[in-house]
């Protein structure tokens, strides 16, 4: 088993706290025990073999997993050392907090302006010289400014796949998160398009903490600092191991970490 | 070169199942047929309604002339002869209007030019010559030739005219004021205000002053009325017998024989504009269609007022909040089978809850003093829609629910998963998302509640209302009228009327125009569906 402690960081305070997490759908549990200390700037790496609910863990992570009403959740998240899932937290606030990407870019069928500004104009007053500003550096921070700067009020839903993602990415930055959790933000994007996603992951981690889920782990490689192993046992996703990225990965080839991981042994 | 020849050999000539293409083919042709039979006979007959026939003198064996429009052409079924129908008019003078004529009977057919065709206030159409124009001592003609001289009185009675109307204004505002002072003192005297009260005294002198005021309006217009009367023509028929016609009942004379094409135009469109303008006359048989076109569109236009947003509300709630369950199961197999309900059973309902129940209690509490004449005890345009709104709530939940179905469940994590809560999320992205499907159940809803009449007929549709729901006065929508319906009124011309002959064309174009306006309000539907489609389109998932 793995004690929070030994993938607990010595440079960087801890922001997200997991203990004992155990996610079941009815009779079926998907994750069992996890317990996960994230550290605060850093890029925070979750890979496991499909189906070890790395998507889930994460959507635990901002109470996303709220809204399918089939699953039960026990254990706690702390951020910031309070807990995530007291009755007194404003979920709202909690996913503002803690923004997400996902897999697939979703799009609201608005201009590209009025998509950065969703989550941003409900929670403070702005006027539209500040919204503009607003939309500006997250355009920026997400490198899509120089190619939609012209464009602020055409669909969002005309851009490609890759600067769809990249908007929601700017969308999400417009709230200032503490945390950004991204599941498989590259999985349906092109070589070129991955490259700018990793390359802005890498930017935007001394800013805010980012959770990243993926399945590849040559992504994982070159942008993560620390990584958390899901594997499959029994059926049930686990935490298989925890610690900085260099000790997990350094000197073994891909195939070699993922038979470890689909073979469920446990941290050495 | 022999590669690709041998891939065409090895496709097979006709894949499985295509060989049935033509059985769905011709059934889809059938029904595009049948349809399009129907629109087409439709509009056939209701257009042609319009048009200014040729006017034909027919002399028979017996010597006997008439003048008529063909109306139809058949073999006569017991003698097997082939005979025609012609439409003689003239319904005071003959007693009829249409007569059966075999060919044999018909002597010489002849296209006389002066032959006049008048459309009356009362009896229907006359056709005859115009022999005389007299201006009665009320007017001075100048012209010399009768047609001429026609068309001057005519211009001249409907300046007349125009003061009799003011009259009519100004007696019906006073009515107005009277009714109002009336409703007033049955209110004091339904409190049990003593007769010799002041305030009652005084109403009762008011009233009386009101009633005294229209008794002097309407004996000088009566007078005027009497005056424009003096103003006549004589006509005369095929077979030489006059009579007199007065101008002021002429609604429209028209010499088909000798007008030109354009003319003949003029003539069709000043027609369609009185049946889309005016008021019926002769019991809904002649006249313009405007009140059964208002109170239809007015009906359905406050159907989905009611009905849009409770049937919205209630597919978010279905959709959006409810935990699946068996619960919602149930509820929502009773919303699919309530469109089903036949209309008539909601009409009953109607009856029951909305007007006996809620429009009695109604009375009982505002309008008691009244009673026993009802107030919204009784059918009007306001049950009428409400009980309508009722039949069509179902599709327009089906169709909000299957519009919320259609939006990529990753748009509301996206949307909450930045921080929006639910309701900012359902009102920004999910009902601009689901508004294609929105206005699709309101374009079902509508072309439903515009054709349906059963539960109208015990809802407050009338043959004829004297005033229309919505008007300038006080306070402008009158939700308690009863009102006229394009539906209703193909049944009533079609089948209450007594002469199935003259009111055939009436219920051609009746179905015409109904068809018109569904067709109308449907396709506005569509197009702001469409655009709204472009508009929330989730592009490139």
């Amino acid at each position: 088993m793995v004690d929070a402690t030994t993938c607990g960081t010595t440079d960087a305070r801890t922001i997200l706290h997991v203990r004992g997490l155990a996610v079941s759908a009815g009779p079926r549990a998907l994750l069992r025990d996890i317990d996960l200390a994230i550290p605060e700037r850093r890029v925070f790496g979750i890979i496991g073999p499909s189906g070890a609910g790395k998507s889930t863990l994460l959507r635990c992570l901002n109470r996303l997993v709220d809204l399918d009403e089939s699953l039960h959740v026990s254990g706690d998240v702390e951020l910031d050392g309070r807990s995530i899932f007291a009755p007194d937290v404003d979920v709202d606030t909690l996913r503002a907090r803690v923004g997400i990407l996902f897999q697939q870019p979703a799009i609201f069928p608005v201009s590209i302006e009025k998509n950065v500004l969703f989550g941003a104009r409900h929670l403070r007053r702005l006027d539209r010289r500040a919204a503009a500003d607003l939309a500006e550096r997250a355009l920026r921070d997400a490198a899509l400014w120089d190619e939609v700067k012209d464009r602020l009020d055409a669909p969002a839903v005309k851009l490609s796949v890759g600067q769809q993602q990249r908007l929601c990415l700017a969308r999400a930055l417009a709230l200032d998160p503490e945390v950004l959790l991204m599941d498989e933000p590259t999985s349906a994007l092109d070589v070129q398009s991955t490259d700018a996603i990793e390359r802005l992951i890498v930017r935007l981690a001394p800013r805010c903490t980012i959770v990243l889920v993926t399945h590849d782990i040559d992504q994982a490689r070159r942008v993560t600092d620390r990584l958390a192993c899901l594997g499959l046992r029994d059926g049930v996703g686990r935490l298989v191991q925890c610690g900085p990225c260099c000790e997990l990965l350094d000197g073994r080839t891909n195939a070699e970490v993922a038979e470890r991981l689909g073979g469920g042994s446990c941290c050495d | 070169m022999s590669e690709p020849t041998h891939e065409n050999t090895e496709k097979p000539r006709s894949p499985a199942g295509e060989r049935w293409v033509w059985l769905s083919g011709s059934a889809l042709t059938l029904a595009l047929l049948i349809t399009l039979t129907l629109v087409a006979v439709v509009l056939g007959h209701g257009l042609s309604y319009f048009w200014p026939k040729t006017i034909e003198k027919i002399v028979l064996d017996d010597g006997s002339a008439r003048l008529g429009q063909v109306s139809n052409r058949d073999v006569d079924p017991i003698s097997g002869e082939p005979r025609v129908q012609y439409k003689i008019g003239n319904e005071d003078w003959y007693g009829h209007a249409f007569e059966w004529f075999d060919r044999s009977m018909i002597v010489e057919t002849s296209i006389p030019r002066d032959a006049v065709l008048l459309e009356r206030l009362s009896h229907g159409r006359f056709f005859g010559f115009l022999t005389e124009v007299r201006g009665g001592g009320t007017i001075d003609l100048g012209a010399v030739d009768p047609w001429d001289r026609l068309i001057e009185a005519q211009e001249r009675v409907g300046e007349l005219q125009k003061t009799v109307d003011d009259y009519e204004a100004e007696m019906h505002a006073l009515n107005r004021r009277a009714r109002k002072v009336g409703d007033q003192l049955a209110k004091l005297l339904y409190d049990r205000v003593p007769e010799d009260d002041p305030r009652v005294v005084r109403l009762r002198e008011k009233r009386a002053a009101l009633l005294g005021e229209i008794d002097a309006i309407l004996e000088k217009s009566s007078a005027e009325e009497a005056r424009i009367r003096q103003v006549a023509t004589t006509f005369r028929d095929a077979d030489g017998r006059e009579g007199e016609i007065v101008v002021a009942d002429i609604v429209r004379a028209v010499r088909p024989n000798a007008i030109t094409f354009t003319e003949k135009c003029s003539v069709y469109a000043s027609r369609f504009w009185e049946l889309l303008s005016e008021e019926p006359r002769e019991s809904n048989t002649a006249g313009g269609l405007f009140p059964a076109l208002f109170g239809t569109i007015f009906m359905v236009f406050l159907m989905s007022i009611f009905c849009v947003p409770l049937g919205v509300v209630a597919a978010i709630y279905l959709h959006e909040y409810a935990k699946d369950g068996p619960l919602v199961r149930m509820v929502r197999i009773a919303v699919n089978n309530l469109a089903g309900v036949p209309s008539i059973v909601y009409g009953i309902f109607g009856l029951g809850f909305f007007v006996y129940m809620i429009g009695g209690r109604i009375d009982d509490l505002f309008f008691a003093h009244r009673l026993p004449e009802p107030t919204f005890g009784t059918g009007g345009v306001l049950w009428a829609s409400l009980t309508l709104a009722l039949l069509t709530v179902p599709v327009v939940i089906v169709s909000t629910e299957e519009g919320l179905a259609a939006i990529p469940g990753g748009i509301r994590e996206g949307s909450l998963g930045i921080g929006a809560t639910k309701f900012q999320t359902l009102t920004r992205i999910l009902i601009p998302m689901a508004s294609p499907g929105i206005l699709t159940g309101f374009v079902l809803a509508m072309a439903r509640a515009a054709g349906e009449v059963a539960p109208l007929m015990l809802l407050g549709v009338v043959k004829l209302a004297p005033s229309l729901p919505l008007d300038g006065e006080f306070p402008f929508v009158h939700f308690d009228r009863k009102f006229m319906h394009l539906g209703f009124h193909i049944y009533d011309v079609g089948f209450q009327s007594p002469d199935i002959e003259a009111v055939r064309p009436m219920v051609y174009v009746t179905t015409m125009l109904l068809l018109f306006v569904v067709a109308t309000m449907s396709l506005t539907a569509i197009v702001v569906r469409n655009h709204m489609r472009r508009k929330y389109a989730t592009g490139s998932f």
